[in-house]
């Protein structure tokens, strides 16, 4: 058995496959489902139904894609380049600090102006973490694999350090959280009385003008020929390691602003558990959107119904919502094997 | 002769989409035989080597060995029938010891150790019987080329190869690496192996074989026994047409426009530049001949600016430039045509419009305020493939989907469109069609009309000697005196390229 390159695919096939992972992954689970004795029939339709099934499911299903569209957004840039960034989660944490920092009253600034910084502020803080990781790669060649992953530990520590110190709030009954963000540093509600914030806007023109950068633009077009094939991009004197150090500003900020927006927008302060996993979730989303800014949108509210559906589906079928864990992880494989097959045909002999 | 043949092709057939690789080729291959497969580059050879080894699966055809058949697409199996292959690009593991290298994928996985002496015995028994004196306990990193190749002939042996395929052995020899390769080659036949020698050199080919077999276009044109047949016949039938030499008016030598004075380099694939200088004046083709692996890679990144002096001046028309760069090169009007169009010349997942602007994507005519105008490269893709005849599906299509021959027309066109005031062409014809060579041969010599500095480097004397109007031999990272067209002969030539000294020596 063997591959063979062939020809790029049309827009149909492209769009194809995603489904294609999709079914296959729901088939795998299907056998899980049936594991923990229920119907997978009835499980799916559950999860559908706690994720899009009523307007409170489905505000509920984009209030949790939010982060997932920043994160899979900074891992679409980066993945692009073949910058691997897989500290997401690090840079969305440094993005919730810098948005307490000097959200919580340190700047006395009306809503207009200080929301425009606290986001370039968290933005700044991403950048510079995953700056690191890129020096020591393009100087040093050190794997940012390792790198990236390691300082998502390091960084969570040193956030726990934080709330355990001087970020933690003394009216907080020693829990280890920060204080709330001024008023003014809030994000606010697209429809009154529900979760869903102005962070789903912010995410979603976020995504189009990585769309615009990626397609149309110089750093677009020199990121691109970076990621398929460095040594033949500096041949051409594209600067490469310019470009790896822009796309790593880039990627850093963009899952920066997923602690900022989750902050900002939806809990107010900064916790240990800010981020459910969203850095590397957005790994999963990325490829789910085969590294398409916008296709990033569609994968991260698919992988949000997903979790949103699982917790509803398993209070009703009494499957443990861990399956959603599953079902996301699964479509992570099965989504690399549908990219190899738009790539690639098998042959057997 | 009536022994049955210990490998038989009958009818072997492949294309790739419309070019017909192998078009039913058959031929047979008897006991301690050695044949030669001539051939132009691109006219099959090692593609139907491929197929015989299991790379690629024929689209008709079979192939036996031993009386039985092979199964296609199976590199195992034909291991397993006693065929050994010795590519042109070793496939030796650096990191390794030579016997380590040797062993490597013989024993049994589930064995907890190597069986370390039977293994030493074995190699120094074949070392000995075949005349390949290399020491087992040697790291691979730190042999001679001559030194690889024979671990790799080694290899296959310690495998049982009843059957050696050499693909280009010599083309990173000196000959007197050569010569040792073929009194192995007479050893190995004596004691009973067969022999398929690729080549697209005449001499080795009437030197080294039994039996000659002619390819040409995918296609057997010509079996001869070597012993009645001469240097002229074989090169009639690989070219198939009388070879006729371009036309070449006298050179109309202008200023100095690129001169390189005691650059030294770090290595670089095998050999660094020691203190070189060199000059290309307008109106010239400058050939750099030599055995590959001497410095010619070195020198050839150094000019494209992918790898840096550690010494030395570079000047463009008279004025020294400092921080060279593929960027710098550019600006100052050098165009690069690079060895490895899949690997350096060409971002293969990229579309033909996105290839042909890589060198000036960031000039006005591409792009405003940081946004390309992908209108403007379409454009320029569309002219770049109708002035320089590139068969291509669209300016959509991926690079990658090009003929070897097709993607260097678009290089060329890349790089000769700016009208370049130096051109650096690095191995530009290697592995093309004979029409495709015609073609980068006729670019470069309008290019030298016009009044282009040119430096052309190449492997292949005959193309050196038929384009430059002033030949230098390149070794162990130094050049040579140049010499105007036909001042030395070739042997005179190979002599230089073997190393020895820069003067022209009356020795026998």
């Amino acid at each position: 058995m063997r591959l063979e390159a062939k020809p790029a695919p049309t827009l149909a096939v492209t769009l194809l496959f995603p489904l294609a992972a999709i079914v296959a992954t729901l088939l795998l689970v299907s056998l899980l489902v049936l594991a923990a004795g229920a119907s997978p029939f009835s499980v799916f339709y559950l999860v559908a139904r706690g994720a899009a099934g009523s307007q409170f499911a489905l505000l509920e299903t984009l209030t949790r894609a939010t982060p997932l569209i920043f994160t899979g957004l900074a891992v679409a840039v980066a993945f692009r380049a073949k910058l691997w960034n897989i500290g997401a989660e690090a840079q969305l944490y440094i993005g919730g600090v810098l948005t307490v920092v000097l959200g919580t009253g340190a700047l006395p600034l009306p809503s207009a102006i200080l929301i425009p910084v606290l986001m370039a502020a968290a933005m700044a803080a991403g950048a510079l973490l995953l700056l690191g990781p890129a020096v020591l790669k393009t100087r040093f060649g050190v794997d940012e694999v390792v790198t990236t992953l390691l300082l998502n530990f390091i960084v969570l520590l040193f956030v726990s350090m934080l709330l355990e110190g001087v970020l933690k709030d003394p009216m907080g009954l020693g829990w280890p959280q920060s204080q709330k963000v001024v008023a003014e540093a809030q994000l606010p509600r697209l429809i009154q009385g529900k979760r869903l914030h102005l962070g789903f806007v912010i995410a979603i023109i976020a995504a189009v003008v990585v769309w615009i950068v990626t397609k149309k633009t110089k750093l677009g077009y020199e990121m691109r020929a970076v990621g398929h094939n460095p040594e033949g991009a500096r041949f051409v004197g594209i600067p490469v390691n310019l470009v790896l150090m822009k796309t790593a500003l880039l990627s850093g900020g963009l899952a920066a602003l997923a602690g900022f927006s989750e902050v900002s927008g939806l809990k107010g302060n900064l916790t240990l558990d800010l981020s459910a996993g969203y850095g590397y979730t957005g790994i999963v989303v990325a490829m789910l959107a085969m590294l398409n800014p916008l296709g990033v949108i569609a994968s991260a509210i698919f992988v949000a119904g997903i979790f949103v559906g699982a917790d509803a589906m398993s209070r009703a079928a009494k499957v443990p919502s861990y399956i959603a864990d599953v079902m996301v992880a699964t479509s992570l494989l099965t989504m690399v094997v549908a990219i190899l097959l738009t790539r690639y045909r098998i042959r057997w002999r | 002769m009536s022994d049955t043949p210990v490998l038989r092709l009958s009818g072997i057939s492949k294309r790739f989409g419309p070019l017909r690789a192998n078009d039913d080729i058959s031929f047979d291959l008897k006991r301690g035989e050695v044949i030669a497969l001539l051939g132009e580059n691109g006219a099959g050879k090692t593609t139907l080597m491929n197929i015989l080894f299991g790379h690629y699966v024929a689209d008709a055809g079979t192939v036996e060995a031993f009386g039985e058949p092979l199964p296609p697409g199976d590199p195992r199996a034909a291991l397993d029938a006693g065929i050994g292959m010795v590519h042109q690009h070793f496939t030796l593991a650096d990191n390794m010891t030579v016997q380590e290298n040797i062993a490597l994928g013989t024993q049994s996985l589930w064995r907890a150790r190597l069986d370390r002496a039977s293994v030493r015995q074995r190699i120094a028994q074949l070392s000995a019987d075949f005349g390949l004196a290399v020491d087992p306990a040697a790291t691979v990193s730190t042999l001679s080329v001559g030194e690889r190749q024979r671990v790799e002939i080694l290899k296959a042996l310690y495998r049982d190869a009843r059957i050696l395929i050499l693909d280009e052995p010599t083309a990173v020899l000196t000959p007197a690496e050569t010569d040792a390769l073929f009194r192995t080659l007479k050893l190995l036949v004596a004691k009973g192996l067969s022999i398929i020698f690729i080549s697209h050199k005449l001499h080795e080919v009437m030197a080294v074989s039994d039996r000659v077999l002619v390819l040409r276009a995918g296609r057997l044109v010509g079996e001869c026994e070597t012993a009645s047949t001469d240097r002229k016949e074989l090169a009639a039938l690989m070219v198939g047409q009388e070879v006729k030499p371009a036309e070449v008016s006298p050179a109309n030598v202008g200023a100095p426009l690129l001169v390189l004075e005691g650059v030294s380099t770090a290595p670089y694939n095998g050999a660094a530049l020691d203190d070189v200088s060199l000059t290309l004046s307008a109106g010239e083709i400058t050939g750099l001949a030599g055995v590959s692996g001497n410095g010619q890679a070195a020198l050839a990144a150094l000019i494209a600016g992918t790898q840096r002096a550690t010494g030395g001046r570079i000047s463009v028309a008279g004025r020294e430039v400092a921080g060279w760069s593929p960027r710098v090169a550019l600006d100052h009007g050098v165009a690069r045509i690079p060895e490895d169009r899949h690997a350096v010349g060409t971002i293969g997942d990229m579309s033909v419009t996105e290839n042909v602007i890589a060198e000036r994507y960031g000039s006005p005519r591409f792009s405003r305020m940081g946004f390309l105008d992908w209108k403007a490269a379409r454009h320029f893709a569309e002219k770049i493939i109708a002035d320089y005849d590139v068969k291509c599906p669209s300016p959509e299509a991926r690079i990658r989907l090009l003929s070897g021959g097709n993607m260097q027309k678009l290089i060329l066109g890349r790089a000769l469109d700016p009208e370049p005031a130096v051109i650096l062409a690095s191995q530009p014809t290697r592995g093309l069609d004979v029409g495709a060579v015609a073609y980068v041969h006729r670019m470069l010599l309008a290019a030298r009309e016009r009044g282009a500095a040119v430096l052309l480097i190449s492997e292949d004397l005959e193309e050196i000697l038929a384009l430059s109007d002033r030949i230098i031999v390149m070794s162990k990272g130094r050049l040579s005196t140049p010499s105007a067209r036909g001042e030395r002969s070739i042997r005179e030539l190979g002599e230089l390229m073997a190393g020895h000294s820069g003067e022209r020596s009356d020795a026998a």
